[in-house]
């Protein structure tokens, strides 16, 4: 359905956000996790969606990837509406197009480093090997290490490498430093940055971390499900540089 | 999708306890399947290669005497192909160094050509040349229990005069595959043999020459047997015949019959239970694997795998537990059945087994099973599938508890937490407790019929031969004797009592339903006989009137007291008369009509006439008037008690013990998957719970009974429901077996109570011994630091 397009010419519109609103209806109460979203994020560029928790950071992440459906308003990906995409053309549209980063990095624990990103590429075409996007977070010499073996931070290294492994358009990333300490978190920001850098991947960073948002392009803030502020980074700092 | 498949065999590896349970579990109901099926074919299929191989005839006739001329007018009824004649009579045996009566039945074969029909199958010699004047052949199972072998010589008594045969071969014939004495009930090698002999010579020791007293033939495609019958018996009447019978009413492969259909009822009942608690096994274990999984799925399924992917990912882990379950089981159960097919050979005689596991058979074990499986896993599976990504990611909510039914009557204050834990716990997933017990019910179950059959049988021994039956020995005579035959009886030296009945043979009939049988004509002040109802009452037996087995009046005829039998009598003047159906008794082997012996006599118009008697003997002395009575030209046959209920014991053992070893085998199987099953489930879903409470500091052996004691909960409740279900189960089974043969009546010994649960709470204990080593295990850092 949706074509790939890599090519860098920026600023093209990646994901077009409308109005996107998502009620949790629990029976008694109903949560507005979402209310009424407008957001763009353009091609190559490394968002980072700021907020405290619980103002609906991974709801719209969520939404954005495909993982969940919204009650009200309408994304476009590249000019497609997802909102109005069906079960099969979602899964096609994730496995082709996204990869996802957890805050709990969520391996398969039977698989090791390895067999986690193969059980990624191995079911699309055109990706990198295994080994090589391990590689390229730090991780070539843990390749048959299971994730119970791994520190937590080896651990979403190998969760990124399991995400750029096929060479996705966009990087969703929930969280990602949130279960490490700063150092370990350092490291894993490099090899996000590294990713956006060498390959071009649209990359949407959710933290409630200001810290981060100084190796942002642009910093989107989000308060209470609804859009506070969007700013342009002029002073782009290295992960190295960062610290909390 | 390599990597998942890796996935797979490491989460089957991780969870091999529990699919090692399911799969026994599930080698229980493939190998009852495949044993009961395999074992009922090879059996059916040896049958009929043996029947027609020898020739076994399709109608049968006893008759007093007709000249050999009658033979040709026979072959030419209508439908009637292949006709063969024999002589055939009693005879008694002396083995040197045995004490006991042996008796047995003379066979003629065909003075001039080879047998036509039920030919002898040979196992070694040869048979007797057809003018030899002292050749036998012995039935095999005769010639093993006294290892006798050709060349050695057998004394007899034919007609009173002493004679010595020669064995020149033994061999079998589909006609005895179930050999029985002469007023017995049950096989006996050692005390009943058969022998065939010569034409001539037997016929003339009888008086038969040129005549014969049987008739077999097989009949035309197409043909009718019972036109046949009706035919034959109306050409045989002039002559004594006592009722022509077809081959499905031929003892011996009554006999057969019985036992094969038993066969096949066990192959279902069996299996339908074992499957039905594997699929349940499977769907409690693959229901947590998916829990647990769950934001495995979700992390999948966001990175672009469809809810197929997942939906066969899961199935093939049930088809890997399946598969296991399934090969091992077949293999198994082909095992068993060869060594129940064997058992059967050995105790019927057969003269070889032809085995084989009928692809069929595999194949509906195959799609039964794996349908079971399926069934059961199909909810966890759609659950698994279903779940959508982003709500797989967010752990899963803590379950609801509340204050149980217990509680909230008031009784709060006498549990203590870890109690309450318990039985909040029961209450939060009543269905999921429920089918728990219901899966260790089904396994108590299926211990008590193992068990239930051994009591049965026993019971029908104390029945038969301890209530109904109190002779010492009994005295058959070749034809009926006048009634003062009594008195030499009990002037034998050591005879204590005698009681003498008379013997009909007759149809009974009512309606269109008939049935070929003897009336007994007992008399009053009976001591060693007794006719009982249910409740182990004495039934009288009226003036004029017929007391019916129920079985045979209400299954078989169909008939309520105050209705009136046909009996049309097959001996003598062959009179037919209406009796009325006075009362019915409760007897649990074979089907009997009694009525007084002067009625009897007056509507047969004869005289105070008999045609057995029993004997009560002071001790010991069995022999030597069986020795004294040996002789006695019309004295047919003797039984003497003991050895019959010996005989009986020793033939039950042999076949149902196999049997019962197998299913209680089998069924502590079932119990030990549910009880491990279970119990590790819960631990699963528990762990986080009950680390915490262990660093909170709680001992080892009390967060084990918070796991434990709901697992014994369980249990004490799954063995009382296991009485229900195994009583319910076992009266089906006697129900299915019943036929006028025998009816195996529902007793339950407390031992077979006992045994049961005691089984079932020894799976408990050797679950608690595994769930015990793992809390010993249970990282406590390491299940803390798991998110969630
Ligand atoms: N499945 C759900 N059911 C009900 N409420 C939910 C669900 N998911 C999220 N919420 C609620 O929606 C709001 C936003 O949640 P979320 O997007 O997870 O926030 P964040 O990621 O910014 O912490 C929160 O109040 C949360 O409790
Ligand atoms: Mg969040």
């Amino acid at each position: 359905m949706i074509q790939s397009d890599r090519q860098v010419t920026p600023p093209r519109t990646v994901f077009h956000a409308h109005g996107l609103t998502k009620v949790y209806d629990m029976g008694e109460i109903q949560v507005h996790a979402l209310r009424g979203v407008d957001l763009d994020l353009y091609s190559g560029e490394l968002v980072v969606l700021l907020g405290p928790s619980g103002s609906g950071k991974s709801t719209l992440l969520n939404i954005l990837g495909g993982l969940d459906s919204a009650t009200a308003g309408t994304v476009l990906y590249h000019g497609h509406e997802l909102t109005r995409a069906s079960e099969k053309e979602l899964t096609e549209f994730r496995r082709d197009h996204v990869g996802f980063v957890f805050q709990f990095y969520n391996l398969i624990p039977s698989l090791t480093a390895r067999e986690n990103v193969a059980a990624v590429t191995e079911i699309v075409s055109g990706a990198m090997r295994p080994e090589e996007a391990l590689e390229l977070v730090g991780m070539g010499a843990r390749l048959d290490h299971f994730p119970a073996q791994l520190s937590g931070g080896e651990q979403q290294r190998v969760a990124i490498a399991r995400a750029i492994a096929k060479r996705p358009a966009v990087l969703l990333c929930d969280e990602p430093t949130g279960a490490l300490d700063s150092e370990t978190g350092i490291v894993v920001l490099e090899a996000l940055e590294t990713a956006n850098r060498e390959l071009g991947t649209t990359t949407a960073v959710i933290t409630h971390n200001a810290a981060i948002a100084q190796m942002a392009d642009r910093v989107i803030r989000l308060a209470n499900g609804q859009i506070g502020a969007v700013e342009s980074n002029q002073h782009k700092l290295a992960p190295a540089e960062l610290s909390w | 999708m390599r990597a998942l498949n890796r996935k797979l065999l490491r989460d089957l590896w991780h969870m091999r306890g529990m699919a090692a349970a399911i799969g026994l579990v599930l080698v229980g109901g493939v190998s009852t399947f495949v044993m009961s099926l395999a074992a009922y074919d090879s059996l059916a299929l040896t049958l009929s290669r043996y029947y027609s191989e020898q020739h076994f005839a399709e109608v049968f006739a006893q008759l007093k005497r007709a000249p050999e001329s009658l033979a040709d007018r026979i072959a030419t009824l209508p439908g009637v192909d292949r006709v063969e004649t024999r002589v055939i009579a009693p005879v008694t045996v002396d083995v040197a160094g045995f004490d006991d009566p042996v008796t047995g039945r003379l066979v003629s074969l065909p003075e001039f050509e080879k047998p036509a029909l039920n030919v002898p199958y040979l196992k070694s010699g040869r048979l007797p040349a057809p003018r030899s004047e002292d050749e036998i052949a012995v039935s095999e199972e005769f010639a093993l229990a006294h290892g006798f072998v050709p060349g050695d010589r057998l004394d007899v008594t034919i007609k009173g005069h002493r004679e010595v045969l020669r064995i020149v071969g033994i061999a079998l014939s589909p006609e005895y595959m179930y050999a029985i004495p002469p007023g017995a009930f049950f096989p006996d090698h050692k005390r009943f043999g058969i022998f065939w002999m010569g034409r001539r010579s037997l016929a003339t020791a009888f008086e038969m020459d040129g005549a014969f007293n049987d008739v077999s033939l097989t009949l035309q495609a197409g043909a009718s047997d019972a036109e046949v019958i009706t035919r034959l018996d109306r050409l045989l009447e002039r002559y004594g015949g006592l009722g022509a019978f077809a081959r499905a009413d031929q003892f011996s492969h009554r006999f057969m019959t019985e036992e094969l259909r038993q066969l096949e009822t066990m192959a279902t009942v069996f299996p339908i239970i074992f499957l039905s608690v594997a699929a349940f096994l499977l769907n409690v274990v693959i229901g947590r694997l998916v829990a647990t999984e769950r934001d495995q799925i979700a992390t999948l399924k966001a990175f672009g795998y469809s809810t197929g992917d997942i939906a066969v990912h899961y199935v093939k882990l049930v088809l890997a537990i399946t598969a296991m379950g399934l090969a091992a089981g077949i293999v198994v159960g082909a095992f068993f059945a060869r060594g129940l097919a064997a058992v059967y050979r050995d105790f019927y005689s057969f003269p070889y087994l032809e085995f084989r596991l009928e692809p069929g058979i595999v194949a509906s074990a195959v799609s039964v099973t794996l349908a079971a499986a399926l069934a059961g896993t199909l909810w966890a599976v759609r659950r698994a599938a279903a779940l959508s990504p982003a709500e797989g990611m967010r752990p899963e909510p803590p379950p609801v508890y509340r204050a149980t039914l217990l509680e909230r009557l008031g009784l709060r204050g006498r549990f203590s937490e870890p109690t309450r834990m318990i039985f909040r716990h029961i209450e939060r997933r009543p269905y999921k407790a429920l089918l728990t017990v219901i899966g260790m019910s089904l396994a108590c179950s299926i211990l008590m019929i193992t068990n239930f059959q051994e009591d049965a049988i026993e019971y029908m021994v104390e029945y038969q031969y301890g209530l109904s039956q109190r002779e010492d020995m009994t005295v058959l005579f070749t034809e009926p004797t006048p009634r003062r035959a009594r008195y030499s009886l009990s002037r034998l030296d050591g005879v204590e009592q005698t009681e003498v009945y008379r013997l009909v043979p007759a149809r009974l009939s009512f309606g269109h339903r008939s049935h070929r049988m003897a009336v007994r004509g007992v008399e009053d002040g009976r001591s060693l006989q007794h006719i009982l109802d249910a409740d182990l009452r004495e039934v009288p037996i009226p003036e004029a009137g017929l007391v019916l087995t129920g079985y045979l009046a209400t299954d078989m005829l169909g008939v309520a007291p105050g209705d009136s039998v046909t009996v049309e009598v097959l001996e003598g003047s062959r009179p037919v008369f209406q009796v009325p159906v006075a009362a019915v008794t409760s007897e649990y082997l074979g089907v009997h009509a009694y009525m007084k012996r002067d009625a009897l006599n007056e509507l047969m118009r004869e005289g105070p006439a008999i045609s057995a008697a029993y004997l009560a003997v002071a001790e010991g002395r069995e022999n030597e008037i069986y020795r004294e009575l040996k002789d006695t030209p019309r004295v047919a046959g003797t039984v003497i008690r003991e050895t019959a209920i010996s005989q009986f014991r020793e033939m039950m053992d042999e076949t149902i013990l196999y049997f019962a070893f197998v299913t209680a085998l089998l069924g502590g199987f079932i119990a030990f998957g549910v009880v491990y099953n279970s119990a590790r489930v819960a631990l699963s879903e528990r762990a986080r719970e009950l680390a915490s409470l262990r660093v909170l500091g709680f001992t080892k052996g009390e967060i084990a009974y918070i796991l434990l004691g709901e697992m014994g909960l369980l249990t004490l409740a799954a063995i009382p429901l296991g009485f229900v279900f195994g009583i319910g189960l076992s009266a089906f089974l006697a129900h299915a077996f019943r036929s006028d043969l025998y009816r195996v009546p529902l007793i339950i010994h407390p031992s077979t109570y006992a045994l049961s649960a005691g089984i079932i709470l020894l799976s408990f204990a050797l679950t608690a011994f595994a769930i015990w080593r793992n809390l010993s295990r249970l990282d406590l850092i390491e299940v803390l630091k798991t998110r969630e």
